[in-house]
């Protein structure tokens, strides 16, 4: 189908372009704070370990204490430039799959759209699954104390979806009531209370943190701003086909 | 001209009724597909998705570990 075809290729291209931009600021400021914060990610060797080798000191590169095990930092070349491969495919792959639910959006609300309201539907998504959550849970660093992953993951779902559905309706609902419910269940995640550790006992010093979370968010507003553009760009002729107002359309030949 | 207006008119929902099928159809098709790609990059939890989507996850802010 030719719709399907033609949302496909605005959310292949825009989820492309804004995975590359992400990838790009990404290798600059959350992905050298991550590395950081994996030094300090770490177990406590055993105490004859650390006391045997009094005698002849370590060269100052090895770490004295043993990393957990599946966090291993690159220690070859082509380990780094792997794990820096994997992370372009899954932001590439990020890109693509909110570019299909922004794009689902914009198709679904039918109002005509181009670069612009498409750079604010892109703020919309950066409110929905970045901002909104981030208010709860900030944006975590390997090493930091954290409450179990599935809660966490289950609060992240429902606060993103609830100001999805929030902005949703306050930007298109005409009834009162829904737009009353919407808020409502942007507003219940956070009412409810994000799931945290009983004590903040994280490895990771707090500036290290407190400069990830805004590199994190600094570069989803890029990502999103990317993202929504180029959805509505390249979506500018598809939502005005489908608008359903035949009546106000120009006929063919009218011109 | 009044059977050509009609005529026309319901060509014209026709199309509409069609198109708001099809508008249906893609996006739900993109919903699913960008739901499964969403889950896979930010979600699952095998070892080796985990891994590779590591770096990612952590600078989108998904809850990871």
């Amino acid at each position: 189908m030719d719709l399907i075809r033609r949302l496909f290729t605005a959310a292949l291209v825009a989820g492309v372009l804004s995975g590359t931009a992400a990838s790009v600021v990404q290798q600059a400021t959350t992905v050298p704070l991550i590395l950081e914060a994996e030094k300090y990610e770490v177990v406590t060797p055993p105490p004859a370990a650390s006391a045997a080798p009094a005698g002849a000191p370590a060269p100052s590169h090895q770490h004295g204490p043993v990393r957990e095990v599946g966090e291993g930092v690159p220690t070859s070349l082509d380990e780094a430039m792997q794990r820096i491969g994997l992370t372009i495919v899954a932001n590439l792959l990020t890109g693509v799959a909110y570019a299909l639910l922004l794009g689902a959006a914009i198709l679904l609300a039918g109002r005509p759209v181009d670069a612009r309201r498409g750079l604010v539907w892109g703020m919309g998504g950066f409110v929905a699954v970045s901002l909104a959550p981030a208010f709860g849970l900030a944006p975590e660093l390997p090493g930091m104390a954290g409450a179990e992953l599935e809660l966490r993951q289950l609060w992240w779902l429902s606060a993103a979806a609830g100001a999805g559905v929030g902005l949703t309706a306050l930007a298109f609902a005409r009834n009162r009531l829904v737009i009353a419910v919407a808020v409502l269940a942007a507003a219940l995640p956070h009412l409810i209370g994000a799931p945290h550790p009983e004590s903040a006992e994280g490895a990771v010093p707090p500036e290290l943190a407190a400069r990830f979370v805004t590199a994190s968010l600094g570069g989803a507003a890029l990502f999103w701003a990317i993202l929504g553009a180029t959805c509505g760009w390249l979506m500018s002729g598809l939502v005005r086909e489908t608008e359903s107002r035949p009546a106000l359309r120009v006929q063919p030949g009218a011109r | 001209m009044s059977s050509m207006t009609t005529r026309s008119m319901n060509t014209a929902a026709g199309s509409a009724t069609r198109s708001a099928a099809q508008t249906a159809v893609a996006a739900f098709a993109a919903i699913l597909l960008g739901s499964f790609l969403l889950y896979g990059v930010g979600f699952a939890q095998p070892q080796q998705i985990h891994d590779a989507a590591h770096d990612a996850r952590h600078s989108f802010a998904f809850p990871c570990h």
